[in-house]
């Protein structure tokens, strides 16, 4: 038992990733109402941005802006381990994008879907398709 | 210029959406021809792409001149340059095709709809030519929004089918976000080949074992390989014609071709041999896919239903093809995207035809058919024995080479498996042709009034030329691929073959 604690502490935003996850999917299978369903699948994509975006931070390191830039006649070697990785962050930023272009699809296919049935309720919606 | 094809590929199309955007607004006359030159640019790119590729090798494209590991670089050999080729040529036709049923189907909607058609073709061929891994994501989402976007702007229940795609489509997106994310952690790279190279240290790593897994079942989600294949049926049979007939055949495609590209480029066949250990596992998935597919096509009283379930068991026999692990029926797995992707055209191009002109594809629409659209029915036909697998068609050969790559691996499910789908294509479409031979059209079904089913019948009539002369095309494609079998697997598809399958 002991040996996970360390790994609990120290890994924490493992567990935090995971955790949102799974709430974003609970909320796509169990949720009745089509837009918290999209609520879920935001949660869903944001916990694996958090994810990326906790694999490029370090201790102590400050923003990836070289302080000592080359040009000034002496070069100074650049150690990685005082800057956080951008490269995961840059990533995220496309991610960003298409997490919102999804969200806004996916709203306004609700829309199309409220104006055909009158509800967003997916078991009113099934009765409806039943029946017809 | 022959250079730049890699980059043409994808910057034609791209830039050409954009302009039928505009034209949707000014000039919506303009969006059609606008559409042609954009996917006709990615198509001659492409075939002159693989022209290349084929005389000197694979080409690598630096894309603003950044050095491979570092910035994103287009990586086309054989297996790329086919599959582009193949997804500009159908898309192409397809367009071709619909620009009637584009009018019905999408009133008001025409400079969206053309706009999203190039996009979706851009994102599919971006992600046939990238080589890295996290540009094929981009891309990915660029195809599939546009893509839930095509079929849910349709009325009637389209909606709600491309919403549920939606949210299936975006947790296997997502999961391989998170699996590029894992390999991202041991490797620090994003470049395929980068990535083969410095993943060969790290075998018998969980991580790389759980970046694998999390990677592979979201291509599955998005390929609609069986248990995960809810979205499918729903999504293409409810899509308008012109959608239904592009994502059809090029979707499940070219996320088949992604993913032996993972399996061949980014990890080796070593480690899925070896490491994954896996292959029986999947193998037997790949054997459910085609029972559960062809026994639920078997269900169903609707042709373009049918067709997707149809699309759910070939998915099956292209996932069990590339993971039996050896030559043969990887050889047959790489075939049969092209083979399924010209007969899955086809015929759902005949479905869309033929609902052009019923307004409907239930069974009892297809009745007198014969006589009525003799052409269209002929290109059915065509497309029917192709999927069957009777020799001149090409899905004869393609499922030949899977039958001896699993006889090879002495795998009697997956061969008793395929016999068995193709068995029931048979009498699926053997019951279509009875009806739409034998059964005269019958008057008054459907709650219709007796006249308007008596000028129905009048008006019932060859599909237009426009829609016809694609889809002949596609129908003569389809012998015309069974009889270049044989240097179509020599000159393009065995070069590619890694050498580590048995």
């Amino acid at each position: 038992m002991e040996e996970y604690i360390p790994l609990f502490l120290t890994k924490y935003n493992y567990w935090v990733y995971i955790t949102l996850m799974m709430i974003g999917l609970w909320a796509m299978i169990a949720k009745n109402n089509l837009v918290k369903k999209i609520v879920g699948m935001n949660i869903f994509q944001t916990a694996i941005i958090l994810f990326y975006v906790s694999i490029g931070a370090k201790y102590g390191a400050t923003i990836p802006i070289l302080q000592h830039g080359s040009g000034h006649g002496h070069e100074a070697a650049v150690h990685a381990a005082d800057y956080i990785n951008p490269l995961p962050h840059v990533l995220m930023l496309t991610a960003i994008v298409v997490s919102v272009a999804t969200l806004g699809v996916a709203l306004a296919l609700v829309i199309k879907i409220h104006q055909r049935h009158r509800t967003l309720e997916e078991d009113e919606i099934l009765e409806q398709l039943r029946e017809s | 210029m022959s250079e730049q094809y890699p980059a043409l590929v994808v910057i034609g199309p791209l830039l050409c959406a954009l302009l039928v955007s505009v034209a949707g607004w000014l000039r919506p006359r303009l969006c059609l021809p606008l559409a042609i030159v954009g996917l006709g640019i990615a198509a001659a790119a492409s075939t002159g792409l693989l022209a290349q590729v084929l005389a000197t090798g694979p080409v690598s494209y630096r894309l603003g001149g950044w050095a491979p590991p570092w910035g994103i670089v287009y990586y086309v050999d054989n297996l790329s340059a086919v599959v582009a080729a193949l997804v500009s040529w159908v898309a192409l036709f397809n367009l071709a095709a619909s620009y009637r049923t584009a009018m019905t189907d999408y009133p008001e909607k025409i400079g969206p709809f053309y706009t999203l058609y190039v996009l979706a073709v851009t994102g599919m061929l971006g992600m046939v030519v990238t080589g890295d891994a996290f540009n094929l994501y981009v891309l990915l989402e660029i195809t599939s929004l546009t893509g839930y976007a095509l079929i849910g702007l349709a009325g009637g229940r389209a909606p709600l089918a491309s919403l549920n795609y939606l949210f299936l489509g975006t947790i296997g997106a997502s999961f391989y976000l998170l699996g590029v994310g894992y390999l991202y952690i041991v490797t620090g790279s994003l470049n395929m080949a980068d990535l083969a190279k410095l993943l060969t240290p790290l075998y018998g790593s969980l991580a790389l074992l759980a970046a694998f897994a999390i990677t592979l079942v979201g291509l599955w989600m998005k390929m609609a390989f069986f248990p995960l294949h809810a979205w499918l049926p729903n999504a293409y049979g409810f899509a308008p014609a012109p959608a239904a007939s592009l994502l059809a055949p090029l979707m499940t495609k070219v996320m088949v071709y992604v993913m032996i590209r993972v399996m061949i480029s980014v990890f080796t066949v070593e480690f899925i041999l070896q490491e994954v250990a896996l292959s029986q596992f999947v193998v037997w998935l790949a054997v459910a896919a085609m029972v559960a597919g062809a026994l639920m096509a078997l269900g169903q009283r609707d042709l373009k239903r049918m067709l997707a379930y149809i699309v759910v068991a070939e998915v099956g026999y292209m996932v069990g093809g590339a993971w039996l692990g050896n030559k043969m029926a990887m050889t047959g797995a790489i075939l049969h995207i092209i083979n399924d992707a010209v007969m899955t055209f086809c015929v759902f191009l005949a479905a869309g035809c033929i609902y052009q002109k019923t307004r409907g594809t239930a069974f009892e629409d297809l009745q007198g058919l014969f006589k009525k659209m003799p052409w269209t029915m002929t290109a059915l036909a065509a497309g029917a024995l192709a999927m069957i697998g009777v020799p001149p068609f090409c899905g004869f050969f393609s499922k030949w080479y899977l039958i001896r790559g699993g006889l090879e691996a002495g795998h009697w499910g997956f061969v008793g498996a395929l016999l068995f789908s193709s068995l029931v294509n048979v009498v699926l479409f053997f019951r279509i042709f009875e009806i739409a031979f034998f059964e005269p059209m019958s008057h008054g079904h459907g709650g219709h009034g007796g006249h308007g089913e008596q000028a129905k019948a009048i008006a019932l009539t060859e599909a237009p030329l426009s829609m016809l002369l694609p889809l002949l095309a596609a129908a003569l494609g389809l012998v015309a691929l069974g009889l270049a079998t044989g240097p179509l697997v020599e000159k393009i598809i065995l070069p590619i073959i890694p050498a580590g399958l048995g």
